[in-house]
């Protein structure tokens, strides 16, 4: 990866405060994210993606709140920034989309003026041209008569639309870092090839960086450049889209790879991985995966893997992959 | 064609619209939208109409069934029984009830609502001279109650949880559970009879308007504020917060700009829905500040058994009630888009 990186995330840690103790949802995540590509998390329910994103927006709520790392964008450190600063970046430099269209847009104002504010918040233009381009982003989002659909709520849109309003509205400022926290997720499938196309054709034209979180394989495959696989809060194997599937590496990747049922195999039963995600308050003393690891030994129990370079830019976090060089960089 | 007939009737009165949905124009969809909306308030009007006889009534009987004939209590007790009986006989007191029931709806229905016994004059004139000074006080204590309510239940929405939280909600609970007559008395003692700021009693200088401005919104208040604070607390938890957020709005900017429209639906239907509570916060405030408004006059006219006046007073009531209730409706209408749309 020698291209430019816009967003550089290093050792990120947001741990939650609750009554029986500090929860590490997100434990020491390195992501680095070059311009213009696409990159890619994946992992189960629970495993701290969603809570990476949030944590690089600014977003964590109480009890939840980064305790440890260095988010970088385009140079500058927006870990601890004040609230105006912070406003400044959110939704101008980086933007967010969520995984709910239906409950992201406020019911009560028009679409077309939702996305206007963000315009308004972030250039000095006028409203009627903020208005302009609101409908240009519009049409360029495939908003079918988007002079319409600016005065409309969003009730009357379907899921499909509001996604598309929504990635309009992340777009609008033209963000250097758009992260889409699952999508597609609540949409039909031929509406998410839709919407992954188009995220792929903006990230394209506007040279814009994208995170993409989700738990879907095919949807990997199909649009990233770049996959961080994460398993109850740490990264466990990260590499271009081609290698990680070409040389699986991780026990677990090759589990969730392998949970994916084949059209051409005939199978009784389908492959799951045995157990369930480990509870972040109890996690074990050795490596994360190991009560679930088919491969699993005494010191994988033991001792916690760091994560061993296997190839060019290929990481994996398994004692099986032992190498001098790691990329996590401690 | 009687069929087709029926078909088309059945579209102009169950969906406002001759044509089929992919046919319309959005001037056709605004046409029918107005048209929903004109169907509603014409349909509450007729509903309106057996609460109102129902209101009329009930207070006709009540008030013959109560003891105390109007006669004596008008000319003392001592007085000849000849000249009440002559007195009864003018009044139309000595007719069967029914028939003084149909006269008087088949008077009021041509605006006359009787004479009172006790001031002489006729009854609908008193009420429009009375009238305007319960508006100013109740669009005195509104205002109140909408700068104390909202302020407070938005701080204490932001603190959840916090002191300020506590305190608001406190003085919150207090205002909705006391009496008006203990509030007014209290503040009467404290801002006008100790510390002198303002008139014990009266309504003729704005000075003189606030204490009974604040007794009679205080309550309100108290209840604006505790529904603003759940509100706007269980609207802070939806996801297009974490939107508006994302976009780059400030705290401020999220609260008030995506929280607050959505909390205030409820409240805004609340306040309208409120015109009855403070009509009858009303009576009390008038009584004891001395505000020669409809709630006094029909404290008066239920010492004095005066008829005409209190039936008078009781049905404009009814009728400010009916349309608040029918404002609160149509506020939801205009207010919320959802709504709007889903008829």
């Amino acid at each position: 990866m020698s291209e430019s990186i816009v967003l550089d995330i290093r050792n990120l840690k947001s741990h939650f405060f609750t009554a029986k103790g500090e929860v590490p949802a997100v434990d020491g995540v390195s992501i680095q994210v070059p311009a213009g590509k696409i990159i890619g998390i994946v992992g189960e329910s629970g495993c701290g993606k969603s809570m990476t994103a949030m944590s690089v927006m600014g977003l964590l709520r109480y009890p939840g709140k980064v305790v440890d790392g260095t988010i970088t964008l385009d140079g500058r450190d927006i870990t601890h920034l004040s609230p105006k600063e912070l406003s400044t970046v959110r939704g101008n430099e980086l933007s967010m989309i969520f995984q709910e269209p239906m409950t992201s847009l406020n019911p009560v104002i028009t679409v077309g003026r939702q996305v206007r504010e963000a315009i308004l918040l972030h250039q000095k233009v006028s409203r009627d041209e903020a208005k302009k381009r609101v409908i240009e982003i519009f049409r360029e989002v495939g908003i079918p008569e988007p002079e319409k659909r600016y005065n409309s709520y969003p009730h009357q849109l379907s899921g499909g639309l509001r996604q598309r309003v929504m990635i309009g509205m992340a777009m609008v400022c033209k963000p250097k870092v758009m992260i889409a926290d699952e999508p597609t997720t609540a949409l039909d499938v031929t509406i998410e090839a839709q919407i992954l196309r188009l995220m792929k054709k903006l990230c394209r034209e506007q040279g814009t960086s994208i995170i993409l979180i989700t738990h879907n394989m095919g949807v990997v495959a199909e649009t990233c450049d770049y996959v961080y696989v994460m398993y109850a809060g740490k990264v466990m194997e990260q590499a271009e889209t081609f290698a990680l599937f070409e040389n699986t590496s991780h026990p677990y990747t090759q589990g969730l790879l392998k949970s994916i049922p084949k059209l051409n195999e005939k199978a009784e039963r389908l492959y799951t991985i045995e157990g369930v995600v480990p509870n972040l308050l109890h996690l074990p003393e050795g490596c994360n995966f190991c009560t679930r690891c088919t491969e699993a030994d005494a010191r994988c129990r033991k001792e916690k893997p760091a994560l061993y370079q296997a190839g060019d830019g290929h990481g994996v976090r398994c004692f099986k992959y032992e190498s001098e060089v790691q990329l996590d960089g401690k | 064609m009687p069929q087709n007939e029926s078909v088309i009737l059945r579209h102009v009165f169950c969906k406002g619209s001759i044509l089929p949905e992919y046919l319309q124009t959005t001037k056709d969809k605004e046409k029918e939208r107005g048209f929903s909306v004109l169907k509603k308030v014409l349909k509450r009007i007729l509903i309106s109409i057996p609460v109102l006889i129902g209101v009329v009534l009930a207070i006709f009987i009540m008030l013959r069934i109560v003891p105390g004939n109007p006669v004596t209590t008008m000319m003392g007790e001592h007085v000849n029984p000849a000249v009440i009986e002559k007195v009864s006989k003018e009044m139309g007191l000595d007719q069967p009830y029914y028939f003084q029931f149909i006269k008087y709806v088949a008077n009021a229905l041509r605006g006359d609502f009787g004479t009172s016994y006790r001031l002489n004059r006729n009854v609908t004139q008193i009420i429009v001279e009375a009238f305007p000074h319960t508006v100013k006080l109740s669009v005195l204590a509104a205002v109140v109650a909408w700068i104390i309510g909202l302020t407070a239940g938005v701080i204490a929405a932001i603190r959840q949880n916090k002191l300020l939280d506590r305190l608001f909600m406190g003085c919150a609970l207090m205002g909705v559970s006391m009496p008006v007559f203990m509030t007014a008395l209290v503040l009467q003692y404290v801002f006008a009879f100790k510390l002198k700021w303002f008139p014990v009693s009266g309504f003729d200088s704005l000075n003189a308007m606030v204490l009974p401005a604040i007794v009679l919104g205080w309550n309100s208040a108290g209840s604006i504020a505790r529904m603003t604070r759940s509100n706007l607390v269980e609207i802070m938890q939806n996801d297009f917060i974490r939107t508006a957020r994302a976009k780059g709005l400030r705290e401020s900017g999220v609260i008030i700009g995506h929280a607050l429209k959505n909390a205030m639906l409820p409240v805004v239907t609340m306040m309208a829905l409120q015109i009855s509570s403070m009509l009858s916060g009303a009576v009390l405030t008038e009584s004891v500040f001395g505000v020669p408004g409809i709630g006094r006059l029909a404290v008066n006219a239920i010492e004095t058994r005066d008829m005409p006046l209190l039936q008078g007073t009781v049905i404009f009531t009814t009728v400010l009630i009916i349309i608040g209730n029918l404002v609160a409706d149509l506020l939801y209408n205009v207010l919320d888009p959802r709504i709007r749309e889903g008829e």
